[in-house]
């Protein structure tokens, strides 16, 4: 990499990085980094958990300086030190968790604290407002009046609008971090239709995602980072999914995925006319002891409905339950735990774990409202909690580590954790590995794996249809509130789910 | 804890340098004014401290002071029902507001500032009604009984003995039970505390429960204290002295934070300044200006603690 500015063909960077480096107490997150992005390009950047992606980015939008190493843009030496630079420079961060302003509407939130103005007052002047929002929304191919809620819209809509928002401050370089994530299969490809469309203008794109396939999809390049140094890059022609990973690891994932079990148990729970609050249909399935059924559908087709009905968080209106044979009514959480069940919600930052609290009390907190004792036993709270740590291989400092500031991986394992610790007989796990890393993801597959061996019944849910079929024993699909099928493991396919999870019929 | 200790030492200070600039405030007699003063707040601040910390709040404190100690005496001067009696009626009727707030907050999802908002207007409103804004006592009589708020046992005001068992108690139900856990879960994060099996509703419901019933026991001792309650005035703002101390003591009006001792510090730190203003000479025209300005001071050190705390944190778990 003797000349880092320009690729083999002479072509100029619009971006160059160059030996960046950037220490935190204790850690050498960037080690020299050199990234470089042409004009017109969607170029990948993956790497694992904790590879240092993130930190990149941070550095190029400004959030904070690098110790060592410059920034070129159009050749010349830049200085970023702060987010308003990146952004007069023409960088546009679209992270993960979206910053929109939910309750107002799709243009508002494109021209967000820049509203053009007529008067001192700061009126805004309301018909251009809506006039250019226009514009830049059909661009994005937002389908919706530029007038509707934003929280009206899907997730996949509601990323356009961020894509607008970084348009109209002229955005010539836009990093998107984990845009898919919330998505279904069918936005993501709208989403990457507007990509595309976008390069062809000239605006070049730094991609971050852990879903490898997109990244092969989608990318014209891509840049991968291993514990905070480069350690390849990969052409068009050169991006497999295994090239990425060897990469990423530094070694073979061969068996990505853990070998199926043989024994099916007796059913542990039965689902029988299950009809979910704002669900169409009914649900009639049952789950074996030792079994991984495998819940596919779009997202916000009744997946995570069905779940919060079976563990009595929104109740069901109708339908009956049986585990292992005896009927039960479950209205609330705390009597699907004494029926021993758990489960890890969607969305683990808010539901899953209790962030600001210490990873022993989030493990111990299921067990102390299961057991009939009133009093706290801390002794018990540590034991419990250090086994967990021992068993599924929690990477903390200590006990007492608030769970905020544990990795993704980690945190999911915690909300994990606190059900392991009950013993459970059922698991209803709700998008077990989103946003997590793959060499984490191969670690929580491998896990539920050896669970369901040990005779647990897991319900799993993903929008990850690898995920569904490389683990799933069986497979329910779920299309608008309804069940449209269950598949076993040898009918399984990618055709097969997406025919019924699109409203096909069996 | 840490902060408990800081507002102990900022306590320590505040009655040393009142007490160098009037040597009375250590006398036997200050003393014991000013705790009784300091117990008085502290019962139902406690009450306050715990609706807070479980993410809630309770506006009615003031008012539900105001309506049991007129209760209380009412029934007792004017109807001669026995003291012991009048006060289990006081407690009964605190038991009912405290289960109506659950109500309100739990299962029709009211958000507490409003619902309590009504309830202290509402309950404002039937005190001055039941005496037709009459004040009232119990006059000279009833002397065992007024023991309660002004007496003293072994030179000790009886007020802050009933303080020390209410806070040992309280101290033990956060600290020592899975309840308390539940609460300060409860404040952190309502949703994921749901969804780990905590019954959330029954235990908002019981923090109102135990601030009402503290506001009673507090409105029964103001009663028996000042002999006097006056339907309009009694009780008025002390809801936000409640507030005050607790968030002086450490708790986070957004919840999940704060220790028993704490509020009870910050009571401490409230009355002891009241009391220094009018022993050093100054204007009790300043005694709103002052706390405020203390409680201010307080609560930025501790935002700027915070801040730094969590950028440090951010910047060691920033290496995704």
């Amino acid at each position: 990499m003797q000349n880092v500015g320009a690729d083999e063909s002479g072509r100029a960077s619009l971006l160059c990085m160059k030996g960046i480096t950037k220490r935190f107490p204790g850690v050498l997150a960037l080690d020299r980094v050199d990234f470089e992005l042409f004009p017109g390009e969607i170029c990948g950047l993956v790497g694992e958990n904790g590879a240092g992606k993130s930190t990149l980015i941070k550095i190029l939008a400004g959030i904070f300086p690098a110790d060592h190493g410059e920034i070129l843009l159009d050749s010349r030496p830049t200085k970023i030190t702060s987010i308003r630079d990146s952004l007069a420079l023409g960088i546009s961060v679209i992270h993960q968790e979206l910053n929109l302003a939910e309750n107002l509407d799709i243009a508002s939130n494109i021209f967000l604290g820049r509203e053009p103005r007529f008067s001192p007052l700061g009126i805004v002047r309301n018909s251009s407002l809506v006039q250019e929002a226009r514009e830049l929304a059909s661009g994005v191919g937002i389908s919706a009046p530029v007038t509707t809620p934003v929280e009206q819209l899907s997730p996949g809509q509601q990323q356009l609008v961020e894509i607008a928002k970084a348009l109209s401050m002229s955005a010539r370089i836009l990093v998107l971090d984990e845009p898919t994530s919330s998505l279904s299969p069918h936005e993501a490809e709208i989403l990457f239709a507007v990509m595309r469309r976008l390069r062809d203008q000239g605006v070049s794109m730094v991609y971050i995602s852990h879903r490898l396939q997109e990244v092969d999809e989608i990318c014209d390049r891509v840049v991968i980072l291993r514990d905070g140094r480069r350690v390849g890059e990969l052409q068009r022609e050169e991006i497999t999914r295994d090239a990425m990973v060897r990469l990423m690891v530094g070694r073979d994932i061969s068996r990505f995925f853990p070998e199926i079990g043989e024994a099916q148990g007796q059913p542990a729970l039965e689902v029988q006319h299950l009809r979910p609050p704002n669900c169409r249909g009914e649900f009639d399935f049952s789950v074996n002891q030792g079994e991984i059924l495998g819940v596919a559908g779009l997202v916000g087709a009744g997946r995570t409905e069905l779940a919060q009905s079976i563990f009595g968080i929104e109740p069901p209106l109708s339908g009956e339950m049986r585990i292992f044979g005896a009927p039960v009514r479950i209205t609330n959480p705390l009597d699907a735990i004494r029926h021993g069940m758990g489960m890890v919600p969607e969305d683990r930052k808010y539901l899953g774990v209790i962030l600001e609290m210490a990873l022993a009390e989030n493990v111990s907190l299921p067990s102390f409202c299961s057991s009939p004792s009133l009093m706290l036993d801390e002794r018990g709270e540590t034991e419990m909690s250090a086994a967990q740590v021992r068993a599924l291989d929690i990477r903390t400092p200590s006990l007492r580590q608030s769970v905020e500031f544990l990795s993704g991986g980690n945190q999911q394992k915690v909300a994990l954790a606190k059900w392991l610790a009950l013993k459970p007989k059922i698991l209803i796990l709700d998008e077990p590995t989103r946003g997590i890393d793959v060499g984490s993801k191969s670690e929580i597959y491998n896990l539920i794996r050896k669970l369901a061996d040990a005779g647990l019944a897991v319900i799993m849910i993903s929008s990850e249809l690898e995920e569904i079929l490389g683990l799933s024993d069986r497979v329910l699909v779920v299309h608008e509130g309804r069940q449209t099928g269950m598949l076993t493991r040898e009918e399984a396919t990618e055709e097969t789910v997406m025919h019924l999870a699109t409203g096909g019929t069996a | 804890m840490k902060k408990v200790l800081g507002m102990v030492l900022l306590l320590i200070v505040l009655c040393l340098a009142v007490n160098l600039i009037n040597p009375r405030f250590g006398s036997a007699v200050n003393l014991q004014n000013v705790s009784r003063q300091i117990a008085l707040l502290a019962i139902f601040a406690i009450g306050e401290g715990i609706v807070i910390l479980s993410g809630g709040i309770d506006l009615s404190v003031g008012s539900v002071i105001a309506f049991t100690g007129l209760l209380v005496s009412y029934l007792v001067w004017m109807h001669g029902v026995p003291p012991f009696a009048a006060c289990l009626l006081a407690f009964a009727v605190c038991i009912v507001i405290g289960l109506g707030h659950g109500a309100l907050v739990t299962k029709l999802k009211l958000q507490p500032f409003i619902a309590t908002l009504c309830t202290m207007l509402i309950f404002r409103g039937l005190a001055r009604r039941l005496t037709e804004d009459d004040t009232m006592g119990f006059g000279n009589k009833f002397t065992t009984f007024r023991m309660l708020g002004d007496g003293n046992l072994f030179g000790i005001p009886v007020p802050v003995l009933i303080l020390a068992v209410v806070a040992i108690i309280a101290h033990f139900f956060m600290r020592y039970t899975v309840y308390g856990r539940y609460l300060y879960a409860i404040g952190r994060n309502r949703e994921a505390a749901r969804y780990s099996g905590v019954k959330v509703d029954r235990m908002q419901t019981g923090a109102y429960l135990v601030s009402a019933v503290l506001a009673g026991l507090a409105g029964i001792l103001y009663a028996t204290y000042t002999n006097s309650v006056q339907p309009a005035t009694t009780g008025q703002a002390y809801e936000l002295y409640a507030i005050a101390a607790a968030v002086l003591g450490g708790c986070s009006m957004r919840g999940g934070e704060g220790t028993i001792l704490g509020v009870i510090v910050g009571a401490s730190i409230m009355r002891v300044m009241y009391n220094g203003i009018i022993l050093v000479g100054i204007s009790t025209f300043w005694e709103f200006a002052a706390i405020g300005t203390v409680i201010l001071i307080g609560v930025v050190a501790d935002a700027t603690v915070k801040q730094r705390a969590a950028k440090r944190a951010v910047k060691q778990s920033a290496k995704g």
